[in-house]
């Protein structure tokens, strides 16, 4: 069974006394494990794609099943636990809380999710490790260089052991020398069986996943399975 | 679990807040901060007199009932009861004979008069006129001596029982036992001194006094003077029937004809503190509500600034939704904000009105009691709940969507 199926979803937004069109009737299905970029210029409809799959959104018609839940008629409340417990959002911004250490940021999700202080703690810790980053933990963001900062946020959406780790432009605002840290980092999230969709608009990028589905003016123009070398 | 770790989640970030925008936080907690002093410097003001009339007003005793002429807190018209005649003590003795529920009775009338000691000389001390149960009906305690003797009420003996004042006054050094003193031109002799009293509604001195026998009162003082009964009841729990006792003999004694009104009024210390309460329920009222105006100004400010607060950090709000925050977590996050704020300001508040209270005792009896300080509390945090409701609301229902996209 797949991890995600996108059936006929449609959004629309009403501005005033047009109707803008974001997607226009899209079906995707992703199995556990899959590394998958979503590719598309700027206005193609795959940030409307992206709050979908992410559960910030919520579609106009069709339905959406993750991990075999119907989540496209939740409430607010059911889609905030949905997020906290099946999606790790990475953000071009790294959106980082300012004031608070790398572990503290690590540790919010948890917060959320009702986890002990000491158990958040642990796990935060593990994270970190994990990213290479258990030196820099006491550390805050504007201590931490970008790529580093990104690492953090990558440890923040692994924390909660989510179903998908959902990143949207995750180098955009790295220098290409991190940014293929990250994506390395990526790689081996991939290879130990984390299911990872990118989304970004550049092939670069794009390339490094195993999968790549191009979306244009809200429809998705084509879906190949890369070869790697 | 969950609420729990919101909780201090809330807590942390209120605090983060407060701490980065320290400026900020204690202009805006100012207005709290005033409207609290003003609050619990009413509060402890009213407070205070409350405590001042009760400690005097049980000088009274709770269970003394006066018989008198007219009434404390006259209802009728003055002209209906002007003509009334006077209690007379011989209205007391009757009512001594024949009460089953009075334990002690005593007639007084008092008149102020110039005491002299040789050359010392002692102006407008309350001269009281009493019988020899005035020290049981008035709870009177005697330092040295003993009060006036029933024989010494009976002959009309030129005795005399000092108050504190006036026995410190005139005898500093030396025992006052057995020294006479002199009022309206008769020699009175020291049989007793009384203890300290304090003052009668923090105006009205109890030690300056001096007690002499009523008769003795009726020959130098004033002639045949219109006396108050004074009843010491046996029971207080019966003080409704040992009224209505009072009341029959009275009325027998006074030849009021069956169907006619009382032309006599028996009052007590309730009716003083019924009064004191009507008046001062409606001070506290006004003054609260006219403070409550300065705190509600106060909160508009919280309000003003929580939603500053929801609008410079719609980005965080939009991320923690993001990563699983419920309406709920939001909301109760900016709610803690503005409370912690206002606690903050009414704690500042509190510690300033407590410096005022103090600085301010001489003059006025104020008092912070746990009261005051639990009002003062449970109102800075109610006004920061109230006025962080809107911003906090407006956060809760962020789109994620939007509120991400906002740099």
């Amino acid at each position: 069974m797949s991890l995600i199926r996108l059936t006929d979803i449609t959004r629309h937004y009403d501005m005033g006394a047009e109707t803008v069109h974001a997607l226009r009737g899209v079906s995707l299905s992703i199995d556990r494990g899959e590394y998958v970029a979503l590719m598309g210029p700027s206005g193609s409809g795959k940030s409307t794609m992206m709050n979908m799959l992410g559960c910030l959104d919520t579609p106009s018609s069709g339905r959406y099943e993750l991990n075999g839940t119907d989540v496209s008629e939740m409430d607010d409340n059911e889609l905030a636990e949905v997020r906290n417990r099946e999606i790790g959002f990475i953000f071009q911004s790294f959106n980082l809380l300012p004031r608070a250490t790398a572990l503290r940021n690590v540790e919010l999700p948890m917060v959320y999710a009702g986890v002990p202080a000491d158990e958040r703690h642990e796990r935060a810790m593990a994270a970190l490790t994990q990213v290479g980053l258990a030196e820099r933990v006491g550390h805050k963001p504007n201590e931490l260089s970008g790529g580093q900062r990104q690492r953090v946020a990558v440890a923040r959406a692994l924390v909660n052991k989510p179903s998908i780790l959902l990143a949207d432009e995750p180098t955009g605002n790295l220098d290409s020398k991190t940014g293929k840290e990250i994506l390395a980092l990526f790689n081996e999230l991939s290879a130990k069986g984390n299911t990872i969709i990118v989304v970004t608009h550049e092939e670069a990028v794009a390339r490094h996943a195993r999968r790549m589905v191009r979306i244009l003016d809200g429809l998705i123009a084509s879906d190949e399975v890369l070869v790697k070398d | 679990m969950r609420l729990i770790a919101e909780l201090f989640e809330g807590l942390w970030i209120a605090l983060d807040a407060i701490r980065a925008n320290k400026l900020r936080s204690a202009l805006t907690t100012l207005g709290i901060v005033v409207g609290i002093v003003t609050v619990s410097l009413m509060a402890a003001a009213i407070d205070g007199l409350n405590q001042a009339f009760i400690k005097s007003i049980s000088a009274i005793g709770a269970d003394v009932v006066f018989i008198e002429k007219f009434p404390w807190f006259n209802e009728e018209p003055w002209w209906k009861v002007r003509n009334r005649n006077d209690i007379t003590q011989a209205h007391a003795r009757a009512l001594a004979k024949q009460s089953q529920h009075a334990e002690a009775v005593a007639a007084v009338t008092f008149s102020r008069r110039a005491v002299r000691y040789g050359d010392a000389i002692a102006t407008s001390v309350t001269i009281v006129g009493t019988t020899e149960q005035g020290a049981i009906v008035d709870g009177l305690n005697l330092t040295e001596g003993r009060f006036l003797a029933a024989a010494e009420v009976e002959g009309a003996r030129p005795v005399c029982v000092l108050g504190a004042d006036v026995a410190a006054n005139f005898f500093p050094y030396e025992s006052p036992l057995g020294k006479r003193v002199r009022i309206s031109d008769s020699t009175f002799e020291v049989v007793g001194v009384l203890t300290r009293r304090g003052t009668f509604l923090a105006m009205e001195s109890l030690d300056n006094q001096v007690f002499i026998p009523i008769t003795r009162f009726n020959q130098v003082v004033s002639w045949r003077p219109n006396v108050t009964i004074r009843v010491k009841v046996k029971d207080m729990k019966k003080i409704p029937e040992a009224r209505e006792e009072f009341r029959g003999i009275m009325r027998k004694l006074r030849n009021v004809a069956p169907g006619d009104a009382d032309d006599f009024a028996i009052n007590e210390q309730q009716a003083f503190i019924n009064m004191f309460h009507r008046v001062g329920g409606v001070i506290a009222a006004v003054g609260l509500f006219i403070t409550g105006l300065s705190l509600f100004v106060g909160g508009i400010g919280i309000m003003n600034i929580m939603f500053v607060s929801v609008a410079e950090r719609t980005k965080e709000i939009g991320l923690r939704k993001a990563l699983g925050a419920k309406p709920r977590a939001i909301l109760l996050q900016f709610l803690l904000e503005a409370a912690l704020i206002c606690l903050l300001g009414g704690l500042i508040g509190l510690g300033l009105a407590w410096g005022a209270a103090a600085g301010a005792a001489s003059v006025l009896p104020m008092r912070i009691s746990p009261m005051v300080v639990g009002l003062a509390l449970g109102v800075s945090l109610v006004t920061g709940v109230i006025a962080g409701f809107l911003p906090a609301w407006r956060a809760a229902k962020m789109d994620p969507v939007e509120a991400l996209r906002v740099e």
